[in-house]
Formats: structure tokens, sequence, C-alpha cells
């Protein structure tokens, strides 16, 4: 199965890739480009298949969401993406190159914040900057804007136990922002947290994905965060992973959440997704 | 709802994020010590109390267990002798230790990177470990003649154990979600053991320096009793020989005395370089992180 991203005009999608490709992307390419992927663990006992028959293309820019019944392959898929994962069949092509080993041009983010704990909010946001040899200067001036933009100042200088769950995502999140990624990666990213926090953390995230440009790829378990935040919703099916349909979000970029919600667009998503993913998975 | 532009984010409904953390003053701070202080100094004190009623009643011969009066007063007089010999046994154990702590994380770290190493290396660490250290003591003599180095080598084999055992689990307890996050950021091995690994493993480590300290007295008493004309345990040994049982009973509680404040050194230092660790875990007095 092979779904074209569609090159529509006047979406915050396409006004996003002119930045995402300034950022040393090929402009024609797409982000990310899957080929016949097949991952195969091999265990002792048995072979388990986790994911088969996998294409897709995700343009610069779009904001994909990926859910799917657990232990489908979702994480799998975002693994390959960044390199930690080779693929047993097929090949993943990230702006326009194979995927060979772990990429450095994304942005990940884990259903854990993952963060070093003898260090102050501001710092393990600046390992990023460390680790890649970033110029003092202008990590210190992105960690500012960042802080700023996920709200996080006064907090800069807390360690992470004293942060709650929120706001230990949004570091985690400024952390993966840090080196103006082309291409972000996000494994439940909310997952852990409770409704009210993930509610604003999907409204902060839908402003960020606009005033960034980056290219979202995310891995989800609520349907309701996936037809909010994205463009496209890639369902899966149950194991081996297989995708079971790519569904298109007609909704304006700019999403104000309570108006979305009632929007029939909302609704007509929503609903496909619960269908696709059968009565039982519907309890998101 | 949705903000526009580059407006900062609203402040958060799970703030207040920032647990406050209370600095309470100097009377404050006291009252806190005494209160955690007094349940063991009152055991410490009812203990000397059960052992002065023991002599005091004449239960027991005065050469069988003397007064702590007469102990204390044998302290007193003897200090000087007692003092050089304290200082000896100090320096074997800090020696011993200190070498135990080297080997023993350097070995922790190239079993935790090779698992050749670690399989290769791990059976022998166990045997080096069941083998009981005092029957192996006499053959370092032999060895190494009646100078410091038989002691230092069995406070290095006594203490290197809880070393190896705790670094190698705290290299292994780190979040694969970090090393993973590291490779993306483009990290080489070197940069991740220093900034992720390390800093991640010194919560087991300390917890094992804290068993090793105390192990490593012992060491450095055992190799005295086996051969040596220095050092509390050669005093203990002549003290025994004489009868001179409040000599014995000086010796014991200035070798207790040394393992208490390398005990006590070495939390101070755990407090003072993961203040992170400390502020986290409470008022427990060890931890298995």
């Amino acid at each position: 199965m092979r779904i074209m991203s569609k090159p529509e005009s006047g979406t915050a999608a396409d006004t996003a890739t002119d930045t995402a490709a300034d950022t040393g992307g090929a402009r024609n390419e797409p982000a990310v480009r899957m080929d016949d992927v097949a991952v195969r663990f091999r265990s002792r006992k048995r072979d388990v298949t986790a994911l088969r028959d996998v294409a897709m293309d995700v343009a610069m820019g779009e904001f994909v969401a990926i859910v799917g019944p657990s232990g489908c392959g979702k994480s799998t898929l975002l693994k390959l993406v960044a390199g930690l994962l080779k693929p047993s069949s097929g090949t993943v092509r990230l702006r326009g190159e194979r995927v060979g080993g772990p990429r450095h041009d994304i942005g990940y983010v884990f259903q854990r914040a993952a963060l070093l704990e003898w260090r102050s909010a501001r710092k393990n946001i600046l390992l990023q900057a460390e680790m890649r040899r970033m110029p003092a200067e202008q990590a210190r001036r992105r960690t500012a804007e960042l802080i700023e933009m996920t709200g996080l100042r006064g907090f800069e200088d807390a360690l992470p136990h004293e942060l709650s769950g929120g706001m230990q995502q949004r570091v985690a999140l400024c952390r993966a922002l840090l080196h103006e990624p082309p291409v972000l990666l996000m494994d439940e990213p909310f997952g852990a947290l409770d409704a009210l926090t993930r509610e604003q953390l999907n409204v902060e995230m839908n402003r960020i994905w606009r005033e960034t440009g980056t290219t979202v790829l995310l891995v989800t378990h609520s349907i309701a965060e996936a037809a909010y935040l994205a463009n496209r919703v890639v369902v899966m099916t149950d194991r081996p992973g297989t995708i079971a349909e790519v569904i298109d979000v007609d909704l304006p970029p700019e999403r104000d959440y309570a108006a979305t919600m009632a929007r029939p667009e909302f609704a007509r998503v929503t609903n496909r997704i619960r269908t696709l993913l059968g009565a039982g998975a519907a309890a998101d | 709802m949705v903000s526009q532009g580059t407006k900062p984010a609203a402040p958060a409904p799970d703030a207040p994020a920032v647990v406050e953390r209370d600095r309470p003053g100097a009377g404050e701070r006291v009252r806190d010590a005494l209160e955690s202080a007094w349940r063991p100094l009152a055991l410490l004190v009812a203990c000397f109390a059960a052992w002065w009623a023991v002599t005091a009643a004449d239960l027991v011969e005065d050469y069988l267990v003397p007064s702590p009066g007469a102990t204390f007063s044998l302290l007193g007089d003897k200090w000087g002798y007692i003092w050089h010999h304290t200082w000896i046994t100090t320096y074997e154990t800090l020696l011993g230790f200190a070498i135990a702590v080297a080997v023993g994380v350097f070995a922790a770290v190239i079993m935790v990177y090779s698992l050749t190493v670690e399989r290769t290396l791990y059976p022998i660490l166990l045997f080096a470990q069941v083998i009981p250290k005092i029957a192996i003591a006499p053959l370092f003599v032999v060895w190494l003649g009646f100078g410091i180095g038989p002691k230092i080598v069995v406070a290095v084999l006594i203490a290197f154990f809880p070393v190896v055992i705790s670094m190698v689990a705290g290299l292994k307890a780190v979040d694969p979600e970090m090393i993973e996050l590291s490779a993306t950021m483009g990290a080489g091995p070197w940069a991740t053991f220093v900034k992720i690994r390390l800093p991640a493993s010194l919560p087991h480590l300390f917890s094992g320096l804290k068993v090793a300290v105390t192990l490593a007295v012992t060491g450095a008493v055992v190799g005295e009793f086996v051969g040596a004309n220095e050092g509390l345990g050669y005093v203990i040994l002549q003290a025994n020989g004489n009868l001179d049982t409040p000599m014995l009973f000086a010796g014991l509680l200035v070798m207790s005395a040394i393992g208490v404040v390398l005990f006590v050194l070495v939390e101070a230092a755990e407090k003072l370089l993961l203040p992170w660790h400390a502020s986290r875990r409470g008022g427990a007095v060890t931890t298995t992180y």
C-alpha cells in the first residue's frame, strides 16, 4: 500500500515545509519514505513479525499520527526512522537518505521524559547541545526561546523530580527541539499524563508544530489526540503490524481545542479510526 | 484557547510544579538533628550502662570484662601508644579502600562494556570473594613479609567485591531510552559514558562504597592478625596474650570508631557529590537506590 502525501495548498504544512527545507532537507524529497518495510524479531522460541508491508511517505512539514492496538509495532516504526533499529527487509529513507544507523537530524520524545535527574531542566535541554557541540551562544538563545514557548519559565533551575509529569515532558520536548530538527519523532509523549494536562499539551503541541514547521510523527493511543493534531492519521492493524488505512484530516492547521472537537470532520475522522480499530479499542 | 503567534504558553494547570523546599533556620536544624539522633544515642548510652552495671555488680571477673571506667582511663593513659597503632590501621584501611575502589570501578566498567570480559572475569571474581580472606592471609605474609603489604592486599580483596557489584549494577541500571536518545544526538561512547552512564551509576556505587569502607577496616585488621608488629590488630593480639582485657576492649572501641568515622565520611561525600540523589531518597540511612 502506498499513500502519497498530497501537496495541498494553503495548509500550514506547506508554509512549514519552507522552514523545514531550509534546515537542510532536499526540497522535493519526502521527510520520510518507507518501502515494503518488514521487521522480524528472532527469539529462541519463535520468530515474531512486528511489522509487515509498511509503505508510506510523509511530506516535509506534515503532522502524521500513528494509531493502532498495543504491540502493533508503532514504536518500532519510529525506531526505524531514527535508525535505532534496522528493518529486516525493505528500505527506510529520511529526507532522501537511506537510514543506515542512528540519525542525528531528528528529535525524539519518549513516553517517559527520560531526563537526567542530576541536571536542572535547563541543563537537561542543553544536553542536546553538549552532545552535538553546538556553539554555546546559539544553544543558550535557543534554550531561552524554547523555555518561553513551552511555558517552562520559572522552572529552568528545578531538578526533574521537583517537576510534575507535564513539566518533565515539556523539558523533554524542548530537548528534542533544541537543534531545530527537520523531523520530530514522538512515541506516546503524553500517554502518562492526566487528561487535563494532556489536553493542554495537545494545544501547545499544535502551536509548536505551526511555529517550528517541523515534520512530526506521533505515535499515540488516543484517537482524539491523533485527530486533533494530525494532517493524516495512519491506522495500523494488530500484530503483525500493517497499515490498515491512512485518513486525511481536513481541518485547518490552527485548531481551537473545543471547536475542533465539535466539527463534523473531527467526528468523521475519530469514528473512522474507531471502526478500523474495532469497538474494543475505542475506549480511549 | 489556541494562542496566536509566539505568545508564551499559559501557566500550566499542573503548577505549582516546583516542590517548595523548606530551608530551616539554625535553631530548627539543631532541633531536627537532636530529634533524629536521640534514639541511637540513647541506645548507645544504654549499652554502656549495661556494660557498667554488669561490671559494677561483679557479675563477671574483672580480667574477663573490664569496667568501662578502667577501659576509658587506659585509653587516656596510653593514648600515645594507641594513637600510633590507630594511625597505622587507618592508613592501611584507606590505602586498601582506595585501591579497591580504583580496581573495582575499572573492572566494573570493562565488564559492562564487554560481555566477553564479564563472562571471563565474573567466575574469578566470585572465586576471590568466596575464599575466606583469613585463610589466605598467612600466604600473603609469606609472600610479602611483615610490612604493610599483606594488610593492604587483604583489605583490597575484602573491599573490592561490593565495589564491583554495585558499580556494575549502577552502570546497567541506566535508562535504555537515555542511551538511544544519546545515539540520536550523535554522542560518541565517551560522551555517553561521562555525561550519562557514569553519573547515573554513582548512587549505586556509593551504597557499595559504604559497605566496602567498613569491610576494609576488617581486612586491614585481619592482615595484622596473621603477622604484624604494628596496628590495632597487633595491639589486640598483644593484649590478648597478656590477658590485658582493658587494652583489648580499648582496641576494639577504637577499631569500631574508625569504621564509623569512615562510613560517615563516605556518606558525607555522597551528600556533597550527589545532592540530587540525597534530596530524593529522604532520611533513610542506607540505600540500594
